[in-house]
């Protein structure tokens, strides 16, 4: 194959142009340095037009609006929650935990229609290891649990960053539980009783 | 005493200023905002990182030559510090006006590279030594131009007083012992007629008396961003690629005087080209006819008036420069070792050689 030499251009005064060219560029950045990128929507007009000047916000105080649906912090609306399991079953990373306790009678519809029989004494997302893949919102036969927003949440203590989404207390829970195991042991009662009378019979 | 206090204070206070130009400088040249946080404009961050620096640890590494290791950083400073005591501040103010100020400064400033190699020699760690290596090897090649420039700007002006310097480069000239009878002529060119010895201002600076001290001007501050490690000849630090040079092992308060010394050194160079090239502490502004701006802007020899007009010139003369010296660091990239080499010994020392020989020929032949 034929080599085609590169042609460098070089000498002097080409090194003196290109040099001072070069402070020109950081001196016209410099000069620029009066304009500001102000935080606007993406669908503001104004976006694409703040070619030049500082590109960086003083972050706490400033930021770029999010996109309505963007998709960072899990929320999980636990009243729509039928605690069907899913969510934790498809987590690629486990992060979230789920224990449920079933209810002695039905304990009321969701949003949707879809009938309630399970409380959830635990519904934990530990953030700090979610990946926000988003497949559990996908899953979500209810849609209760959504990816909102809110991208600023990062906490100095690392427990905190596990959501306990749950709106039962402790003693609630342990209440329920409680009726749970009666309701099963007048069932076993009854089906006891149900039994010697058939043997009987 | 006092000069030495005073010297110490514009000193740090000239270095505090810079070290907060310098960020918010890059960041703007970057579009970026530099420190917003540490007070108006973050303009106590400087200020907080020496408190901070203070507060560090002082490590020496256990296996170091530790004399020579605390000893170091010390002289570093001591060199530079001591370089600054023949810079001619005012008409009138001169912490110390010897005779032989350009020889003194320039034997002075030369301590420093001592200081590197028992820096780099006493942390006993293959890479500071390396990096110390290294300094030393670009300051004391870039000192081979920048000496020259100086020396053909000395045989300009047939002096190695710092202060005679300045005289002679504004309407003043005639004020100084042993110049009364002194005359300066546009571009140095008698033949020309024109004698700009009372119009001062900037046709009687250094860089216009003989043009051909602009070009010693450039190669001066070419070799002294060498000199005072400044990128683009900033290889012995080189932090993005090595781990830092010669200071690889220093903590605390020591980095902060080699960074102190670094600041310094920036300073002094810039001061050096401007009372050399630049008309020191006289002001820009020429006499014209009546209107007398040089000697309006420039005081009474003696006076506060000429401390204040003095000072003011030379500071943002110099500023001027350390801004330049500032943006350059933000324009180029670092040279490789062998281009450093190659710039100086083969492109600025031959130079400077000429314009030595030009300044010579000049002298005799225009003045
Ligand atoms: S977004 Fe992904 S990683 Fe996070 S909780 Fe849902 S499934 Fe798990
Ligand atoms: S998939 Fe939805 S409904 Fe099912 S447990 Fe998870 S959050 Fe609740």
């Amino acid at each position: 194959m034929e080599q085609k030499a590169i042609k460098h251009t070089s000498g002097f005064w080409f090194a003196i142009k290109s040099l001072l060219s070069g402070l020109a560029l950081t001196w016209r950045h410099f000069r620029k340095a009066r304009n500001r990128r102000t935080p606007e929507y993406v669908t503001d007009d104004n976006y694409f037009k703040q070619p030049d000047g500082l590109v960086t916000l003083t972050y706490p105080y400033e930021a770029l609006p999010v996109p309505d649906n963007g998709r960072y912090r899990l929320h999980n609306e636990i009243d729509d929650c039928i605690v069907c399991d899913l969510c934790a079953k498809i987590c690629p990373v486990n992060c979230i935990t789920i224990e449920s306790v079933k209810a002695t009678e039905e304990i009321g519809t969701t949003s949707d229609g879809t009938k309630k029989r399970l409380y959830a004494p635990v519904f934990d997302i530990d953030l700090a290891q979610c990946c926000y893949c988003g497949l559990c919102t996908t899953v979500c036969p209810t849609d209760c649990l959504t990816m909102t927003p809110v991208y600023d949440f990062a906490e100095v203590d690392i427990k905190n960053m596990v959501y306990h989404f749950t709106d039962l207390t402790p003693e609630q829970a342990e209440e329920k539980k409680q009726l749970l195991a009666r309701q099963q042991e007048e069932m076993a009662a009854a089906k006891a009783v149900a039994l010697a009378a058939r043997k009987q019979g | 005493m006092l000069a030495f206090v005073l010297t110490l204070v514009l000193l740090l206070g000239i270095v505090i200023v810079l070290a907060y130009a310098e960020r918010k400088v890059a960041a703007f040249m970057q579009d970026r905002l530099g420190p917003t946080e540490a007070g108006p404009y973050g303009s106590l961050q400087a200020v907080l990182d020496v408190l901070k620096l203070l507060q560090k640890e002082d490590i020496v590494p256990a296996a170091a030559d530790k004399n020579l290791f605390k000893l170091a950083p010390v002289l570093i400073f001591a060199a530079v510090f001591a370089g600054f005591a023949v810079i001619p501040f005012t008409p009138s103010l001169v912490p110390a006006g010897i005779g032989i100020g350009v020889f003194y400064l320039l034997a002075i400033i030369s301590l420093d590279v001592v200081g590197l190699l028992m820096a780099g020699w006493g942390s006993n760690n293959k890479y500071a030594m390396l990096g110390a290596m290294r300094s030393v090897a670009q300051i004391v090649s870039y000192e081979v131009p920048a000496g020259l420039a100086i020396l053909s700007a000395v045989m300009i002006c047939q002096s190695l007083d710092f202060q005679e310097i300045s005289y002679q480069q504004g309407a003043l000239i005639n004020q100084f012992p042993g110049q009364e009878y002194e005359m300066n002529w546009l571009f140095g060119i008698k033949a020309l007629g024109i004698n700009t010895t009372l119009v001062g201002g900037i046709t009687t600076w250094n860089i216009f008396r003989a043009p051909l001290l602009l070009v010693s001007f450039v190669i001066y501050f070419i070799a002294s961003l060498a000199e005072s490690n400044r990128a683009p000849f900033d290889i012995p630090e080189a932090e993005s690629e090595l781990v830092a040079g010669f200071h690889v092992e220093y903590s605390g308060f020591r980095f902060a005087v080699l960074f102190l010394a670094e600041y310094s050194m920036m300073v002094l160079v810039s001061l050096v080209a401007v009372v050399l090239f630049l008309g020191s502490w006289n002001t820009p502004l020429p006499n014209i006819g009546p209107v007398s701006l040089a000697y309006w802007t420039s005081g009474t020899v003696g006076e506060w008036s000429s401390i204040l007009w003095g000072g003011f010139w030379l500071l943002s003369k110099t500023f001027v420069l350390l801004f330049l010296q500032l943006q350059i660091r933000w324009t180029y990239p670092r040279l490789r070792v062998d281009q450093l080499m190659h710039l100086c010994w083969k492109v600025l020392t031959p130079l400077a050689l000429a314009v030595v020989l030009g300044a010579g020929i000049w002298r005799l032949l225009m003045v």
